[in-house]
Order: C-alpha cells, then sequence, then structure tokens
C-alpha cells in the first residue's frame, strides 16, 4: 500500500513519466476500490422483515473510474505545475500581489457593501444571503481575536453565540426590553461566559484549550436542550421580538397601543423588505465595527501583547506579560462579539433553538478565519464569502452541500496551506536605525 | 430484572426503540447535521435501557445496583478505550488532534454491519467464524480507510501549522459523515441482537446482577488487544520506530526510519482499534447511525486526555473512567447531564493535572 509515495513517482518521471503515472494511477484506484467496496457496493435498505443488503457495483466501478483518471491527470501535469510555480518564491510574490489589491479591495468591498441594497440586482433572495455571510463575517472577526491575533485555539466559539443568542431571546420575552438594550447586555453575558471558561483553563497548553472550549461548546447545547424551564428544550423559544427601528416597528398596521410604524412615519408605502435592509444594515455595521475595533486594538499594548503571546509565550513571560490575564481579555472579547452576533441571529431569525448551536458552526467559523488566512482581516471576508455564499448558490444539491463543503475544506487547505491571504504584516514595524529605548518612535511607527 | 429482560424482549422491541427517535426525512435533507437531537436522545433511551429497564423503579443505594452499573460502565469504557488509542497515538507522534477518527469509528461500525448482513445472505451462521470474519473485515477496511484519509488529508501538510492540519481533519470529518450518510442513508440501522443471555453473578431481593456474553467478550477482546498492541509497540521494530519518530521525529529520519511509513501504520493500526471499537458499539447497543462518529470521537479524545495524551495505558484508563462516570452519572443522576458531567472532570483533572493521569510532564524548551 505504501508503495504510492511521492518519491516513487517522481523517480519514474524521468524516465518513463507516462508509466509511473499509470501505475500511480492504478494503485490509487486499487485502494479506491477497497475503500468503496463495503460502503459504497453495498446499500444496507431497512425492510419490514429487517435490514436487507442491496448491490450498487455500477458507483463503485464510477467511482474507481474518475479516481484513477483524477489520479492520472494529476501525476501527468504535477512536473509542470511545479515548473511554473518555481516553489517558495511565488508564494511571496502571490502575498505581494494579495497586499496591493487589499489596499484598494477594503475600500470598494465597503463601498460595494454599503450600497448593495440599492442595486437593481438585490432581491430578498440576494439580502438574506448577504445577512448570513456578514454574520459569518463578523463571527470570523471576533473569533480572528481569539484564534488570529491570541493563537488560542477555540473550538466552541458557537457556545458564546448561542449565550448572546439565547440572552437577548429570553430578555426580550421575559422583561420586554427592546433590542438595544438587550445587544450590549448580550455581549456582556457572553464575555461573562468567556471569562467563567477561560479563567481556569487558559494556563493550558494549546490543545487542551481546544478540547475544553469545544466540551464547553457541547455543554452548553446539552444544557440548552434539557433546561425546560428557562429554555424551552429542543423547541426552542419562538416569538422573539423583530427589531424596530428606533420605536419604530416594521409591520403594515400601526401597533395596538398606538404610535407609528415605520412606513407611516417616513410616510413611504409599506414593503416587506424594508425590515430585510434593516437588517442588513444593522448586520454591516456591527460587522464593520468589530473590524474596526480589531484594527485598532492591534495597536494597542493589549493587542500587541496578544501577539507577542501568540509568537512566543516565554518571552513575553519574561517581558512582564501576565500570560492568563491576556488570554483572558482576548477571549472574553472574542466571546463579547460572538454575543453581539448571537443577539442579532435571534432577532433575525424570531427562533432560536438548541439545534443552530451545533459543533458544526464553530467548525465553519474556524474554517473561515483559517482559510483566509490567520490573522487576516480580508481573508475572512473572501472565506466566508466562498464558504457561505458559495454553497448557497448549489442550493439544489441539498444532500451534496455538506459533502462539498468538508472536501473544500480539506483542499484549499492542500492547495493553501497557510489560508487564501497567507501573509502577516506585522503590526509594528522597528525602524532600520532605531536604537533600543525609541519606544515612542516605534510605537508612532505603528500600522 | 436488567439487561435479561433487554436480552428477552428481542429485535422488535429495539426496532421501535429506534424508530421512535427516527428523524423524518424532511428533518434529515434540511440540514445534515440536524440529525444530532434525534441521536442525542437515542443515545440517552439506550443508555436507560443498559442501565436499568427496570419500570421506573431505580434500585440505587444498593449494592447489587453499583455492582451491575459497575459491569456497564467497564463496557463501556472499553469501547471508548479502544478509540482513545488512536487519538493518543497519533497526537503523540504527530502533535495533532485526529478530528476524523470518530468518523473512522463510525465507518468500522457500519462495515461490521453490512459485514453481518453480508455473511447472513452467505449462509455463514456459526456464531464464532461468523464473529471472527466481521472482525477481520471491519479492520481490514477500516485500516484501509485509515490509511487512505492520512495519504489524502494530512500527509501534504505535514509541515504546515498545526491549525491547517486541524481544519483539514474537520473538513474529512464533515466529508466522511456526509458520505456516510448518502450512501446508507440518514436512519437508524438496527441489528438483531447477536449474542444474547449471559451469567447471573448474584441475587438479591429480585434484583438480578447479570454480565452478559457480550460484555464478557467485549472486555476480554479489549485486554487482549492492549496487551498484543503493548507488546507490539515494546517489542517489536515497528513499535520502535513509532517510539523513536514520538520523541523525534528529524532525528528518526536522520538514522533512517521511515517516518511517512510509520505515521502511515500508526493511522492504520488506530484505525483498526476504532473498527474493533465501532463492531462492538454495533453487536452491543444494536443500533448505528451516520452521527454516532462525533460524540464518541469527543468523548473518546476526552479520555486520552484524561489518561495522559501520548500514553496507551493512559488512554486506556482514561476510556474507563469516562465510560464509569458516564453510566453512573446516568444510573444515580439525571442521564441528560451525562456529557457535562464528563467534560467537568476534564475541566477539573486538567486545571490540577495538565498531563493527565499518566501522562509525563513536559519540559518547557526556550
Amino acid at each position: 500500500m505504501s508503495q504510492v509515495s511521492p518519491g516513487s513517482g517522481a523517480g519514474g518521471a524521468s524516465v518513463l513519466p507516462w508509466l509511473a503515472a499509470v501505475r500511480e494511477a492504478a494503485l490509487a484506484a486499487v485502494v479506491a476500490l477497497v475503500v468503496a467496496v463495503p460502503l459504497m457496493g453495498f446499500e444496507t435498505v431497512q425492510q419490514a422483515s429487517g435490514l436487507e443488503l442491496r448491490t450498487r457495483w455500477d458507483w463503485v466501478a464510477i467511482a474507481v473510474a474518475s479516481v484513477f483518471v483524477g489520479r492520472l491527470l494529476l501525476a501527468l501535469l504535477r512536473p509542470a505545475r511545479r515548473r511554473r510555480t518555481g516553489g517558495v518564491a511565488a508564494v511571496g510574490h502571490v502575498g505581494r500581489a494579495f497586499r496591493d489589491l487589499a489596499r484598494w479591495l477594503g475600500p470598494a468591498a465597503i463601498v460595494f457593501a454599503l450600497t448593495l441594497p440599492l442595486m437593481p440586482f438585490s432581491d430578498r433572495y440576494i439580502l438574506d444571503v448577504s445577512i448570513l455571510v456578514l454574520t459569518y463575517i463578523m463571527l470570523g472577526w471576533g473569533l480572528n481575536i481569539v484564534v488570529g491575533l491570541a493563537g488560542l485555539l477555540d473550538l466552541g466559539y458557537v457556545a458564546f453565540y448561542a449565550v448572546g443568542a439565547y440572552s437577548y431571546a429570553l430578555l426580550s420575552l421575559n422583561f420586554d426590553w427592546s433590542f438595544w438594550v438587550c445587544l450590549p447586555l448580550a455581549g456582556l453575558f457572553a464575555a461573562s461566559f468567556g471569562i467563567l471558561l477561560g479563567f481556569p483553563v487558559l494556563r493550558l497548553r494549546g490543545d487542551y484549550l481546544a478540547i475544553v472550549t469545544l466540551g464547553f461548546g457541547e455543554m452548553i447545547r446539552v444544557i440548552l436542550i434539557n433546561w425546560y424551564k428557562l429554555t424551552n428544550g429542543p423547541n426552542g423559544l419562538s416569538g422573539v421580538p423583530r427589531p424596530s427601528f428606533f420605536g419604530l416597528p416594521f409591520s403594515a398596521s400601526a401597533p395596538a397601543e398606538g404610535g407609528a410604524t415605520f412606513s407611516s412615519f417616513f410616510d413611504i408605502a409599506y414593503s416587506s423588505t424594508h425590515r430585510v435592509i434593516f437588517l442588513y444594515y444593522l448586520i454591516l455595521v456591527l460587522a464593520l465595527l468589530t473590524n474596526l475595533f480589531t484594527l485598532r486594538i492591534r495597536r494597542l499594548p493589549i493587542g500587541r501583547a496578544w501577539e507577542g503571546l501568540r509568537e512566543d509565550e516565554i518571552a513575553c513571560r519574561s517581558l512582564g506579560i501576565n500570560p492568563t490575564n491576556t488570554k483572558l481579555t482576548a477571549f472574553a472579547i472574542g466571546a463579547m462579539f460572538a454575543g453581539f452576533a448571537g443577539s442579532f441571529f435571534a432577532t433575525r431569525q424570531g427562533f432560536v433553538s438548541p439545534e443552530s448551536f451545533t459543533f458544526i458552526e464553530s467548525a465553519i467559523i474556524l474554517a473561515i478565519v483559517v482559510l483566509g488566512g490567520l490573522g487576516s482581516q480580508m481573508g475572512v471576508v473572501i472565506a466566508a464569502i466562498v464558504l457561505i455564499g458559495g454553497p448557497e448558490l448549489v442550493r439544489q444539491l441539498e444532500d451534496f452541500r455538506m459533502l462539498a463543503f468538508g472536501g473544500l475544506m480539506v483542499l484549499i487547505m492542500i492547495w493553501r496551506p497557510r489560508g487564501l491571504l497567507a501573509f502577516r504584516e506585522p503590526t509594528i514595524r522597528l525602524r532600520p536605525r532605531s536604537r533600543a529605548g525609541e519606544a515612542s518612535a516605534e510605537s508612532a511607527q505603528g500600522g | 430484572m436488567q439487561d435479561d429482560k433487554h436480552a428477552e424482549v428481542s429485535g422488535q422491541d429495539k426496532r421501535q426503540v429506534a424508530c421512535r427517535f427516527v428523524p423524518t426525512a424532511a428533518e434529515v435533507t434540511g440540514q445534515p447535521w440536524r440529525v444530532s437531537e434525534h441521536f442525542v436522545r437515542l443515545i440517552g433511551n439506550t443508555g436507560v435501557r443498559l442501565i436499568g429497564n427496570t419500570g421506573g423503579v431505580r434500585r440505587s443505594g444498593h449494592v447489587e445496583y453499583f455492582l451491575q452499573q459497575l459491569i456497564n460502565g467497564l463496557t463501556l469504557g472499553a469501547i471508548y478505550g479502544l478509540i482513545a488509542i488512536g487519538y493518543t497515538m497519533v497526537y503523540g507522534i504527530i502533535g495533532m488532534i485526529n478530528f476524523a477518527h470518530g468518523e473512522i469509528y463510525m465507518i468500522g461500525a457500519f462495515i461490521s454491519l453490512i459485514t453481518f448482513l453480508l455473511l447472513g445472505v452467505l449462509g455463514i451462521t456459526w456464531l464464532p467464524l461468523a464473529l471472527l470474519i466481521v472482525l477481520a473485515s471491519a479492520m481490514f477496511f477500516t485500516a484501509v480507510y485509515g490509511w487512505t484519509l492520512e495519504r489524502i488529508a494530512y500527509r501534504p501538510l505535514r509541515s504546515s501549522p498545526r491549525l491547517t492540519a486541524l481544519i483539514s481533519a474537520i473538513g474529512m470529518s464533515i466529508f466522511l459523515q456526509n458520505y456516510v450518510q448518502i450512501l446508507q442513508g440518514a436512519r437508524v440501522k438496527s441489528l438483531p441482537p447477536v449474542l444474547p443471555g449471559g451469567f447471573m453473578l448474584m441475587e438479591k431481593d429480585g434484583f438480578v446482577v447479570q454480565i452478559s456474553y457480550l460484555q464478557i467478550g467485549i472486555i476480554v477482546l479489549t485486554l487482549v488487544l492492549m496487551a498484543a498492541f503493548s507488546l507490539l509497540i515494546s517489542r517489536t521494530a515497528m513499535g520502535r520506530a513509532q517510539r523513536a519518530c514520538e520523541q523525534d521525529m528529524k532525528m528518526a529520519s536522520l538514522v533512517g526510519i521511515d517516518v511517512d511509513r510509520t505515521i502511515s501504520t500508526t493511522f492504520v493500526m488506530g484505525a483498526a482499534l476504532a473498527a474493533v471499537a465501532g463492531m462492538m458499539v454495533t453487536l452491543y447497543y444494536g443500533v448505528i447511525d451516520f452521527y454516532i462518529g462525533f460524540l464518541a470521537g469527543i468523548k473518546a479524545f476526552t479520555a486520552a486526555v484524561l489518561g495522559g495524551i501520548g500514553s496507551l495505558p493512559g488512554a486506556m484508563l482514561g476510556g474507563v473512567l469516562i465510560g464509569l462516570i458516564e453510566v453512573f452519572w446516568s444510573a444515580y443522576f439525571t442521564i441528560e447531564y451525562k456529557d457535562v458531567a464528563a467534560f467537568s472532570i476534564l475541566v477539573l483533572v486538567l486545571i490540577f493535572r495538565p498531563t493527565g493521569l499518566l501522562g509525563r510532564p513536559e519540559a518547557e524548551k526556550v
């Protein structure tokens, strides 16, 4: 089995490229056959008399044939591709190109995002997808603080999202508080949860943190499912109030206790898209706030301490930075933005249930951050559009959507192991001639 | 009273249990991961069935009840331990959480189910032979899955940042889950009990402490595999190569160890052990679906961390502890929060002994 090592292919390539490629492809096809036979060849079908087996040899044949052809093409194209890119130097070049692109891409993207609802082609569906993408961009930016800046691997980010969503839902349902009161509270709750969880575990090494956050994410979900009195269990909370435009509800008729609606106040015809457009701008503003916050805090001492911790914890400790407290702030701030996004989610859906906060959501958000390139704000945007918007386009392939999603994650990681925008701009650059002690000059140079 | 009752009510009862929690087609096609809720409830229910279907009378406080839970917990722990070994070995060598390992275990369960059905079609009904064939086939095919997984998703990323490999693993996990869902359907598959009956250990006030043949088989097979595996690691050249790679991969390659091949063997062995666990679960619970890998995977990884990651006896110990915690928690407290209990214990252990129970303290290098 292990003959399919890259070495054997490369060694034969100089003599008989075709033969070597065919041999490699044949080996791959044999492996594919062994893999495909049990699960693809036989299908278990539930009958009245119990489980029955059916065979699907045609599927196996198609799978094996496509693996053979695919491997053959890959083996034949690989030498050509290597020659063209010329190894590591090209990666740096691509990174620079992206950086130049990013300089005007950012403002252009913001302008595009601001004008999107006014575009002629934007309908309800496009706005809905954009809201979804923007929610994930915001979550990605929030998680980027934790993973990208502070270098803490958080696999349970969705827990804070859930805390935010349930905070808003419960506060507004039980106390009838408005969205604008609940939004900061939801962020506060989520941040407190972050501190509560982070305090004991942030002293641990990275991987332990990953598994504990993963466990915490599951715990929150299990609690949400089982705490019937508070959360209504798996059925979730429905009837979560929709947001109003500073007190003006988006409804066709005026509320019972009097007052104006959005359409009557501005004296325009009622349209159901008004609320969607408002939600769109709401999440856009929230996401941009997250981005602005991240960009600014990177230049503050605390932000630099995060990046320092990511690079070298021991060096940071010897410089007098308290690693636990520094990590805790990153964790709490990341959680806070998840809380904001969560309360937006609740008000948009009008319904929250534990099903929305499964591990897969955490995985998607983390994938957006890593796929985009750790610490890269623009990368998060691109990755969110690819990963969330992409599968939306092929919604008709319902069953294969998640399959493609998983495959896409693997392929992008293999194609660009450091993420789509794989450059990490140093937040602070020392002046070439700077001496030790010129700390003030150094901070003026930030950016 | 306990498991004999469960053994007497044959496949019909099982199917009812299974069907009650089968998600409707609409629920499943909407969002693949939605099935999780159903599975949580399903696991809860099978748990109830296993730990005491006494019709509402919970005989807590009795020694007999405690003993019965101990047996059930050890069985579950053996299964977790076998999966945990795969995590701990891979983590030991390449320092990566092999997130798709739970999916490998699920595939092992499916392959054993399919082999069982196939043997039924072929007419091989002599139980020892059938079990042996199922074991061999599950181990072989799942091992190939493990090998392919490493070859496709992890080997190209060997020199990349750790997070990259983790994302690739998560992607692979999502991929495999949906792959099995598409190929085998989202419905819960149930198998009638293959090996009913057991020994009666003691009886008091009508409460019977019982150990079923299946539980004996699971515990014995786990012990045998553990022993064989420890010998493999400590005595053979392959095991030496693995330990060498675990300590220093670059140095190992300098002294002529084929690192790629060693890592591949690690994945193959881990997958084979996970396949055994999958087969055990298929026989023990009698119901599987494409989603079982996720929770079992998390718990097995928790077990590996609890025992001290990188340590084989630690993985087994952690597995048994997690199994016991889960079973005892559901027996004496609330079954809904058994996962919360397992994770809370993990957090406590990590706070007070961050290297796990049997792990070596790691020296911090500057």
